[in-house]
């Protein structure tokens, strides 16, 4: 059994210690986030982070992910409740068929709590690694400069009301 | 309509209805062999004509649910948003009221498949006809309970109201068989003028689900029992499985079976990853026999042009008059292009009590279900198909094969929900690509410099190898009694496969236009999005800027005095406005391109003004910025229109600056990203600007493929116009415009 922190919670997993990450999360803990796109690290549809870094699940062992915080797209919101990435993107209708796009978020959420005001030129080239098909690019781009404004309108209004 | 056929769909339906405890306007699913008798008349409007039966498309609850019904797939395009518009329009309620069930074989009308850009004027021409008539249906009750004319009442949100307040809810008026009556397309249908939801745009359905880890996905179903199934791919097309030994495989932790049948080869374990290690496993012990089939790459065009062709004249009309005064010609060459899907493809299948279930994205169910009933020797009511989504397609990919590989293993492993996934290198090497394809075009010009002759020839193989029956099914290939695929068939115009937009949209007098039909497929090809009209607008776009250069004119309004159609002139006009055509002035390395084309010269009509930056030294090309102006008649999304629009634009990039299916005279070697590269982030545009022309009431107009010609001129337009260089052969790589620019 390995323990593993995913979106706040330890969950124990009986899964042979070298299972890539992406399919202890889908087949073991029955999310549907990260997706399987190529295995090889060249998509970034398996996007999640791990201690706030983006990370291919499909190329990372469970073992050395054991106790280090995992965060997938289910940890930033629901649907009732989306969070505000996931807010902008439903703002910017910012999916086609949508399969690369929880990959898309985990890696935009990872360049956000590292760099809350990327420039626009950041933004493009931090997401270089996921490929989109239906060519939604300029639409997740929107979605991530506007979930950028708004976080940082949102911790504005928290630090406010905390004064 | 009474038949043997018919009652035993009412029997099932009342079976239905008796274990939801609804009463219901059930569903009519006539068998295709009952749609062939309809009784003569008028056509009815898009797919009621082949499904005429109201309720086969809306069902009322008791509750005052409403359900909708369409055999068109959601594919990442947007229609179940569009088609629950155009119900709740004409039904007066508000769209959430509205559930929708899409392609689905034990429930919803055969509209063959979502392709062709035609599901608005299919099923949505179809939905709103529909709902018009439920509406008045409706209405026509109500009058009769309330003693009142019917026009004293109207619908409104799920009720039918009177001028003097009384109201009956939907569910209220609902009595078994009320809409069990043939459309009749006579409806009144509401007043564009007071359209409230139609022409509006609506956030996606869809899209909650797919940010919030929703499952949204056939990759996502996760059914009681279930269990994993990976199958071990051929290394080629003509690998035939000499020896296999199986005994190590099935003592691998997880592995439930091994199965074979002839070069057919799966396995099944408790987990998905166990799968995939066995599948490893077994593709590392296998010896397969492999044989030489494909043509050289380095010659691969000229081998092209070689293969026997039937030789199909699309159109012929000489005018007498004028020859040209100045003649010129040019030929285009493109490669075998691939879907590429992100998520490689997948299926759920069940095989339980004889019966076998296929939970798939293919894009045509009952297509499918025929196909696969041939291939296990079925009956086709014995097997059932049901749409869910998947990563998107464009086109006919491998989504119908992962769904023939999970009812395959499925058989073989009864009883239990067996889900398949495709490797990222099996949906690389073993998808039917969009075919190469060759094109030459000769025109003259008169001495005012207008196009006075046109003489087109395009040579390609098929552009659908869709299943129709189980020779279409990759793993039906290597079944030890195999199926062979069909002979392959040309799509006659209007549509087109090959030969789609081949004819131009321009006055010209005298037009000869020539589709060389290649039957033999060295490399396996289908349906990729467009399908000809991709190669055909970017050869007759490309050469209309050579002509107006020739002829000294202006691209933007060389094209305008070529074209008569108002609301082609419109997007035309519309799109060089907005982009600043005029006004613009040419940095160093930068240039504009036009480019405008009416999908299959009878759907939506684009005209494209982009700008594009050329690095000479490193011969890359970059799209800076696009503006587009698309007419889709009446406009039901705006939004959904102009995502499919930016979308086409950016993948028709990608196509167009970077893909090309690489081969040697075995195997695809296209096996991955790293040797099919594709359009990445940092070289998307700075803006895309989608003007929607909505023609309020007008017929729709497929959009979903329109723009793919269009950008692929308009690119290799404003590369001629940054450097003087024209090149005709695609894509425009970086070798091949370090070459043309003589870097």
């Amino acid at each position: 059994m390995i323990e593993l922190n995913i979106n706040g919670r330890t969950q124990s997993v009986d899964a042979a210690p070298d299972t890539p990450l992406l399919y202890v999360l889908r087949d073991h803990l029955a999310m549907n986030g990260a997706k399987f796109g190529c295995g090889l690290g060249q998509c970034g549809a398996c996007t999640v982070m791990v201690d706030g870094d983006a990370v291919f699940s499909c190329l990372t062992p469970i073992s050395i992910v054991a106790g280090r915080r995992i965060k997938t797209v289910e940890g930033l919101g629901t649907i009732e409740n989306p969070g505000p990435l996931q807010r902008a993107f439903i703002d910017e209708q910012a999916a086609q068929c949508g399969y690369c796009i929880a990959g898309m978020m985990m890696r935009a959420q990872a360049l956000l709590e590292k760099n809350p005001s990327p420039s626009d030129a950041e933004i493009r080239r931090h997401l270089m690694p996921n490929l989109c098909r239906c060519g939604t690019q300029m639409r997740i781009f929107r979605a991530v400069r506007r979930a950028a404004q708004a976080m940082q309108a949102g911790d504005g209004a928290s630090e406010r009301s905390r004064a | 309509m009474k038949s043997c056929g018919a009652q035993r769909n009412a029997l099932t339906r009342r079976e239905f209805l008796a274990a939801s405890g609804a009463l219901v306007i059930g569903f009519s699913l006539a068998p295709s062999s009952l749609r062939a008798q309809k009784p003569p008349g008028p056509k009815l409007p898009g797919s009621l004509d082949a499904n005429p039966m109201l309720d086969s498309w809306l069902r009322i609850d008791a509750d005052g649910g409403i359900t909708l019904f369409t055999g068109k797939a959601e594919l990442g395009q947007g229609v179940k948003t569009a088609l629950i518009q155009i119900a709740a329009e004409q039904l007066y309620v508000s769209p959430q009221r509205i559930r929708l069930i899409t392609a689905d074989t034990r429930q919803t009308p055969d509209e063959g498949y979502t392709a062709g850009s035609n599901s608005m004027k299919d099923s949505g021409t179809a939905i709103m006809n529909a709902a018009a008539q439920v509406r008045e249906i409706l209405i026509a009750r109500a009058a009769e309970r309330l003693g009142v004319a019917a026009d004293r009442l109207k619908a409104q949100e799920g009720a039918v109201v009177a001028d003097d307040g009384r109201r009956l809810g939907f569910g209220e008026l609902v009595v078994d068989g009320l809409t069990k009556v043939r459309a009749d397309g006579q409806s009144k249908l509401k007043d564009p003028a007071a359209y409230s939801i139609i022409g509006k745009s609506m956030s996606r359905v869809d899209i909650p689900a797919k940010v919030t880890g929703g499952a949204a996905y056939v990759q996502d179903l996760r059914l009681p029992g279930m269990v994993h199934a990976r199958v071990v791919r051929p290394p080629s097309y003509g690998a035939r499985l000499r020896e296999l030994q199986t005994a190590a495989v099935e003592k691998m932790p997880g592995v439930l079976k091994v199965v074979r049948d002839g070069s057919f080869v799966a396995v099944v374990a408790a987990h998905e990853y166990e799968a995939i290690q066995a599948m490893r496993s077994l593709a590392a012990a296998a010896r397969w026999e492999e044989r030489a089939t494909l043509p050289e790459q380095a010659e691969f065009y000229a081998y092209l042009q070689k293969l026997p062709a039937d030789i199909i004249v699309d159109l012929d009309r000489q005018a007498a008059g004028s020859p040209g005064a100045r003649s010129f010609e040019a030929s285009y060459r493109r490669p075998y292009q691939m879907h590429g899907a992100i998520g490689p493809s997948c299926a759920v299948g069940l095989f339980k009590d004889g019966v076998l279930t296929v939970w798939t994205h293919s894009q045509g169910v009952y297509p499918l279900r025929k196909s696969i009933a041939e291939m296990l020797r079925l009956p086709e009511d014995r097997v059932q198909c049901i749409h869910v989504e998947g990563s998107g397609c464009y086109g006919h990919n491998a989504a119908d094969d992962a769904a023939a590989d999970a009812a395959l293993i499925a058989r073989a492993f009864p009883d239990r929900p067996v889900r398949v996934q495709w490797m990222r290198e099996h949906e690389h090497q073993w998808e039917p690509y969009g075919p190469a394809m060759l094109t030459s075009v000769k025109a003259a010009l008169d001495s005012a410099g207008n196009i006075v002759t046109w003489d087109y020839e395009v040579t390609s193989n098929t552009h659908s190898m869709r299943p129709g029956g189980a020779g279409n099914l990759l793993p039906a290939w290597h079944l030890e009694t195999p199926f062979a695929p069909a002979a392959p068939k040309p799509i006659p115009l209007p549509e087109g496969g090959g030969d789609r937009n081949a004819i131009p949209f321009y006055r010209v007098p005298s037009v000869h236009v020539v589709h060389r039909f290649v039957p033999a497929m060295p490399v396996r090809v289908s349906a990729l999005r467009a399908l000809g009209a991709y190669m055909n607008v970017f050869s007759i776009e490309s050469f209309i800027d050579e002509l107006a250069q020739a002829a000294g004119a202006d691209p933007v309004d060389f094209r305008l005095r070529h074209l008569d159609d108002p609301r082609a002139r419109d997007v035309v006009s519309l799109a060089a406005a907005r982009f600043g055509w005029a006004s613009y002035v040419r940095a160093p390395g930068r240039g504009r391109g036009f480019a405008f084309a009416r999908y299959k010269n009878l759907a939506a009509y684009v005209a494209l003004a982009l700008e594009v930056d050329v690095n000479r030294e490193k011969g890359s090309v970059r799209v800076v910025r696009a503006v587009a102006a698309v007419d889709s008649g009446q406009a039901v999304n705006p939004d959904g229109i102009r995502n499919q629009i930016e979308g086409g634009i950016i993948q028709s990039s990608s196509w167009t600056l970077h893909e090309a299916v690489e081969f040697d005279t075995t195997s695809i070697k296209s096996a991955d990203w790293s040797r099919y590269p594709i359009l990445r982030f940092p070289e998307i545009p700075e803006s895309i600007d989608v003007h929607v022309i909505d023609r309020p009431g007008a017929a729709f107009l497929g959009t979903g493929e329109a723009a793919q010609g269009p950008t692929a001129a308009a690119i290799g337009n404003a590369i001629a116009y940054a450097t003087g260089a024209r090149i005709r052969e695609l894509p425009f790589d970086r070798k091949r415009v370090r070459s043309a620019i003589g870097v």
